[in-house]
């Protein structure tokens, strides 16, 4: 059984937000859309947003870790949201594994966002419905899309390419080769979620120079010895001394 | 939904490419509108420069698009008002070039000195530039002076070359790259690009900066350094380098001057000026192979460059005249001598251990991790060489490095790192993209006295140039600025972008002389352009005794309703970027790769809003009627009909072949770089995803400064006057030149006595490390801490208050500030505090962070708005809680004995010195309001904008937003008509 999902890449996500409004400018006119803002030139904007960027630091100075860390529906496995649903808006569905909302259907009730324990839903506070991301489930199978554009938009756009986007059932997939063979992680696998969602752990370079490679026989340095020779020694030495 | 998936509705529905305008990055996109308004914008993957990705900005145009602050109509003050005060009448576009027609041929006709043109983040400097040459207007400067024009001269005066659009770290086959100081405002989704690849490919990423923000968080290692003391970290790692011979001798002798003799003849004209066995009477602006080497074989001078021959690179020599000389890389290790790395321990707060540390893996990755490829290339003396060699180390960095008034020096001494490494134009290394490399400094110069500026002439020289000679300064007989703005003056002698923070500061003063009209367009210089941006605001509206304004007349072009336009006599709106015409060109700034020349167009996919006009067009439209020559053909009548007309027929001289754009030129478009103009140009660039790219031979791709296939190849296409090698300066002959003028040991020209001991000791031929002007002038006691910004990535200055989206992201500043401050000044994380220069104090809201070196306070720049600008309500947390650090941050300096009024900036380059200014911090008084301080009296729409949107919500769907906006709820039937089913 196909489960899509994305795998984020921490060890080179820079926090640019080029994810999250990416995002939103594909689904605000698309089948999830709109996503409305709230005072958007006025005081405390805030608006509907599918993907969010946290940024935090970690440990003290100077050894600190500062993180970017882009969020959005993990689309579980075993998704909280859908049984507390009562109207059975929120689903999940059978051919891809996406979590999606059925606004015809939903009430805003917001029991999915209490629920969700990555609070990954977005109530559209106008419309009083739920959102969240669809995995731009009106581009992957859109055929009229070049075959390549047919991935989710924040997959897209994203600078680092830390977006990864795939089957992670298909363990030939690039998304399971990355999970397996980069230390790729769930959130919170004790809530017994399973999101399908992964991230991939900072990694380390580091060099490590050996003494020797300090010193060695080729030191331009040595070109700069003078060849001149020296001068007479001024003593008498065993040259001048001995006459066998 | 059960029954997705759904095909998008394709009716209504079209794809454009252009070119994005979201920040100077310049990156192809794609654009789908639908119905009239843009439903999405993505990365072109068919463009090289972002190869389909797309930043926060750029996947953000639509909000700009329909940005309320948008202007739509010209505007002039109306008569009986004050400036500033927002009374605007909308007149017709006949009647503004009417005004200007008028003002500016007066102008022109008496004192063209009297007109000044200072330009934003424009692109269309090679336009602008000729306007204001042909005006004949001294005064005439982009950004670049308040930007990092420290990285452009420190680097093109060492290696003929920069960090910038012109060269950058080759990551593809880098393994080891250091970014120094923040570096995340330029080139930024190339950067992210290549920063992932060379992630992967398992590159060591070492970043030096003193805050721990973007880039830097995903480094290897993060050092952390004190603001403004970069250099003595490169210098003590040049040290470290040249104590252990860890450095590319080969390198050094054959591609640099290191081992040529300078005469060190005391109190001689030819002092610290290298020795010549044969002076031509014209040398031109290459360095003609006519030094002097030390041979270590014969142990005798000779002529550089002799067959066979290996000199000394170290030592001290005597010619048979009895002439003292020494190798200019000997100058070097004796001035490195002292910078140890326990000595730059004390000045940058990095341990001597982790210096040396760094300065052995760069060495020794340089040395032992060579990349050779098997390409043959020939060099500029002649050899054939089999393969390319590559030293794989490699280095960024951007503003900042350059934001300092010691930024110079730091950035001659990076490049000096580099080459010592043996890494330029090499794999793995840095590498120069077309036009570069030019010569060390390109032929260009400013003209040099005020013989150069007459009435209904064009000005005679270049607005800005590139001076290798006292004589090349711009200034009188007493050796004082022609420039209104003192670029090219002794005061910042090699000022090659001008100095427009100090424009507005010399015109309200009257020094060097009053002016009539100041045109600005997209430059916000009454807010986060401007230091001192309080005082800047009074000059502005300023009068003198007779009740006139000090600057006359003031005209603004931009696009949006910045802070600066309400300052305006009169208004001219701009276009959008999706409205306009643009040419990303070889004569400004291109977007080359490594590989070869690469330019771009952006081409209208929507109608321009109102009575907006592209502010190309307004040039070509006065020069035309103002008849400057390039403008007119020799009958008088017009001879570009518009901008587009101007970009296809234009060319450098007649017959040259050379114009804006280099791709499909000739009669039907079968000729690349040069050929006559093709009057199908812009069509054949539309059906191209609107850019060019011409790749060079490989053999033409590495070691262009001397490599002789290219420079055959880049003079035959007029990138440059001269085939000669362009060796490295490691040692400045030039500065030097200018040192020996302010010593009085020339009969040329001599700085005035003020200068003589700034020129002296700032014309160093050699980098060395000094406390920023600003702090040797503060009391660093009651004003210890440095005080920095960043550009956050989500937003590209001032730009994107107005963007519905972006400013979710950044809605307010705060000013992050190490937890240890708080604990000794007795204030908390969120505490509203005061932050105090000697020049001003603002009050802001604090955080904590462990990401940033204790000694530095930063907050992200431009976030903080003016009350009612930008199409924001005046509640809008930008302008409540939101800060400018620009009013703690002045544009001169203190007085003292160089002057009462000498900027705050590179007493070399007169690059702005954003990143020099010291402050202290203490918590605000518990009954102080919370609101940020200082504030602006609230500016109102101005007429022809569009009311302020109130209405609580705003739904962004494409098709139906036009139709849906004012009205209190998106209905469900606008949803469900314009949605995919």
């Amino acid at each position: 059984m196909t489960q899509l999902a994305l795998v984020i890449d921490l060890n080179v996500c820079v926090g640019c937000h080029a994810c999250v409004t990416s995002c939103k400018q594909w689904n605000t006119s698309g089948l999830a859309g709109p996503m409305v803002d709230q005072n958007a030139y006025g005081e405390d904007p805030t608006g509907t947003f599918f993907n969010r960027v946290q940024s935090f630091e970690i440990g003290t100075y100077p050894q600190t870790e500062t993180v970017h860390f882009p969020k959005s529906c993990l689309h579980c496995e075993e998704p909280p949201c859908v049984p507390v649903c009562p109207t059975g808006a929120s689903y999940k569905r059978e051919q891809d594994g996406i979590v999606l909302v059925d606004y015809d259907k939903c009430i805003g009730c917001a029991y999915c966002s209490w629920a969700c324990p990555y609070g990954a839903r977005e109530m559209d506070a106008q419309q009083r419905v739920m959102k969240k991301c669809t995995l731009c489930v009106d581009r992957i199978y859109d055929e009229a899309l070049p075959e390549d554009e047919r991935k989710p938009a924040c997959v897209m756009s994203c600078p680092t390419s830390a977006r990864l986007f795939g089957d992670v059932h298909d363990e030939n997939s690039d998304v399971s080769k990355a999970i397996r063979e980069r230390a790729g992680y769930q959130l919170m696998p004790e809530w017994g979620t399973k999101p399908a969602n992964h991230y991939l752990p900072r990694r380390k370079t580091e060099i490590t120079i050996h003494p020797d490679e300090l010193e060695r026989a080729d030191n331009p340095l040595s070109k700069e010895e003078r060849k001149q020779h020296n001068a007479p020694s001024t003593g008498p030495s065993l040259d001048d001394m001995t006459s066998w | 939904m059960k029954t997705i998936p759904i095909v998008n509705k394709t009716e209504g529905v079209e794809v454009k490419t252009t070119t994005c305008y979201m920040c100077a990055c310049r990156c192809g996109i794609k654009v789908t509108i639908k119905d009239g308004e843009v439903r999405y914008i993505q990365g072109n993957p068919d463009h090289p420069l972002n190869k389909g990705v797309l930043c926060a900005k750029g996947a953000s145009g639509i909000m700009k698009q329909y940005s309320p602050a948008r202007l739509t109509k010209p505007l002039l003050r109306k008569a009986g008002t004050e400036r500033g005060a927002g009374e605007f009448e909308e007149i017709s576009w006949d009647k503004a070039f009417g005004i200007m027609e008028e003002r500016l041929g007066k102008l022109r006709a008496e004192d063209p000195k009297k007109f000044a043109l200072f330009t934003g983040r424009d692109q269309m400097q090679a336009l602008t530039g000729m306007f204001a040459k042909q005006f004949g207007t001294p005064n005439y400067a982009a950004h670049g002076g308040f930007c990092s024009v420290n990285m452009a001269a420190g680097m093109i005066y060492t290696i003929g070359g920069s960090f910038w659009e012109f060269g950058g770290p080759d990551l593809e086959r880098s393994k080891l790259f250091f970014m120094i100081g923040t570096a995340e405002d330029h080139h930024s989704n190339p950067m992210k690009i290549e920063l992932s690849h060379f992630k992967r490919n398992g590159g060591r990423f070492v970043a030096i900066n003193p805050v721990r923000t973007g880039y830097a968080a995903i480094a290897d290692e993060w050092v952390p350094i004190k603001p403004g003391t970069d250099g003595a970290f490169l210098l003590a790692v040049i040290h470290e380098l040249i104590k252990l011979g860890l450095y590319d001798r080969d390198f050094l002798v054959n591609y640099t001057n290191s081992a040529e003799l300078v005469d060190l003849t005391p109190d001689s004209h030819e002092e610290g000026m290298f020795l010549r066995y044969e002076v031509p009477e014209e040398e031109g602006c290459f360095d003609p192979q006519n030094k002097l080497w030390w041979d270590r074989d014969l142990d005798i001078p000779i002529s550089m460059r002799t067959e066979g021959v290996d000199p000394y690179l170290t030592g001290e020599f005597t010619l048979e005249d009895g002439t003292p000389c020494k190798p200019a890389f000997q100058l070097l290790k004796e001035r490195v001598e002292d910078y140890t790395p326990e000595w730059a321990a004390g000045v940058t707060g990095i341990p001597a251990e982790t210096i040396r540390r760094l300065a052995h893996e760069m060495g020794i990755v340089a040395r032992d991790q060579k990349i050779e490829l098997p390409i043959q290339w020939t060099d500029a003396w002649g050899k054939d060489h089999d393969s390319v060699i590559g030293n794989p180390v490699s280095f960024h960095s951007m503003r900042g490095l350059a934001a300092h008034s010691n930024g110079f020096h730091t950035i001659r001494a990076l490049s000096i790192l580099m080459t010592l490494l043996g890494t330029i134009d090499r794999p793995g290394g840095f590498r120069h993209k077309a036009p570069f490399p030019r010569p060390i400094p390109p032929c260009p110069k400013p003209p040099n006295g005020w013989d150069a500026v007459k009435p209904n002439t064009p000005l005679d020289g270049m607005p800005l140039g590139w001076p290798s000679d006292p004589d090349h300064l711009f200034v009188d007989d007493d050796g004082e600025a022609i420039r209104l703005d003192k670029g090219f003056s002794w005061e910042y002698p090699l000022s090659v972008h001008g100095l427009m923070h100090n424009a507005i500061t010399n015109a309200w003063r009257g020094d060097p002389y009053p002016i009539d009209t100041l045109m600005m367009f997209m430059a916000n210089m009454a807010w986060n352009s401007s230091m001192n941006t309080t005082e800047v605001r009074k000059m502005l509206v300023d009068k003198d005794d007779d009740g006139e304004y000090k600057i006359p007349f003031i005209i603004v072009a931009d696009a949006y309703h910045s802070e600066t336009v309400d300052f305006g006599d009169l208004i001219l709106p701009d276009t959008s970027y999706l409205e306009r015409h643009d040419a990303m060109s070889v004569l400004d700034r291109p977007i080359s790769e490594y590989d070869g020349l690469v330019d771009s167009v952006r081409i209208p996919v929507l109608p321009p809003k109102g009575d907006c006009k592209p502010f190309q067009d307004v040039i070509v439209e006065i020069g035309t009627r103002l008849k400057l020559p390039s403008f007119i053909n020799e009958d008088g009548s017009r001879k570009f009909k518009d901008y587009c007309d101007l970009v296809v027929n234009f060319e450098t001289a007649p017959g040259s072949g050379i114009g804006f754009l280099a791709g499909w030129r000739g009669k039907s478009g079968e000729k690349s770089l040069k050929g006559e103009p093709n009057p199908n140009q812009w069509e054949m660039y539309e059906k191209n995803n609107c850019v060019f790219q011409h790749k060079l031979p490989k053999s033409f791709q590495y070691m262009r400064n001397w490599n002789r296939g290219y420079l055959h190849w880049a003079q035959e296409h007029n990138m440059i006057r001269y085939d000669e090698p362009i060796n490295i300066h490691i040692y400045s002959e030039i500065l030097q030149k200018f040192r020996l003028a302010a010593q009085g040991k020339t009969n040329g020209r001599q700085p005035p006595d003020r200068l003589r001991k700034r020129v002296e000791t700032y014309f160093d031929p050699l980098p060395f490390h000094y406390e920023p002007l600003e702090s040797q002038l503060t009391n660093t006691q009651k004003y210890p801490l440095n005080a920095i910004t960043q550009r956050p990535m989500a937003m590209y200055h001032s730009w994107d208050s107005q963007n519905a989206w972006l400013r979710q992201i950044h809605t307010h500043n705060y000013l992050y500030v190490s937890p240890i401050l708080g604990r000794q000044n007795g204030f908390k994380d969120g505490d509203w505090v005061w932050i105090e220069s000697m020049h001003g104090k603002v009050r802001c809201m604090c955080r904590f962070s462990e990401s940033l070196e204790p000694g530095t306070v930063w907050t992200w720049n431009a976030i903080g708005k003016a009350s009612g600008s930008w199409g924001l309500d005046p509640k809008a947390n930008e302008a409540n809680k939101g800060f400018l650090l620009n009013h703690v941050i002045s544009e001169e300096l203190p007085a003292h004995d160089a002057g009462e009024h000498i900027s705050n900036s590179d007493p070399v380059t007169g690059q702005a010195g954003w990143y020099d200014v010291r402050v202290r911090v203490y918590k605000a008084e518990d009954n102080e309001p919370e609101v940020t301080s200082p504030q602006f009296k609230t500016v109102d729409p101005l007429p022809g904008m569009e009311p302020q949107r109130k209405n609580k919500w705003q739904a962004f769907f494409a098709g139906n937003f036009r139709k849906t906006m004012g009205k209190k709820r998106i209905s469900e039937k606008h949803v469900k008509k314009g949605g995919s089913k």
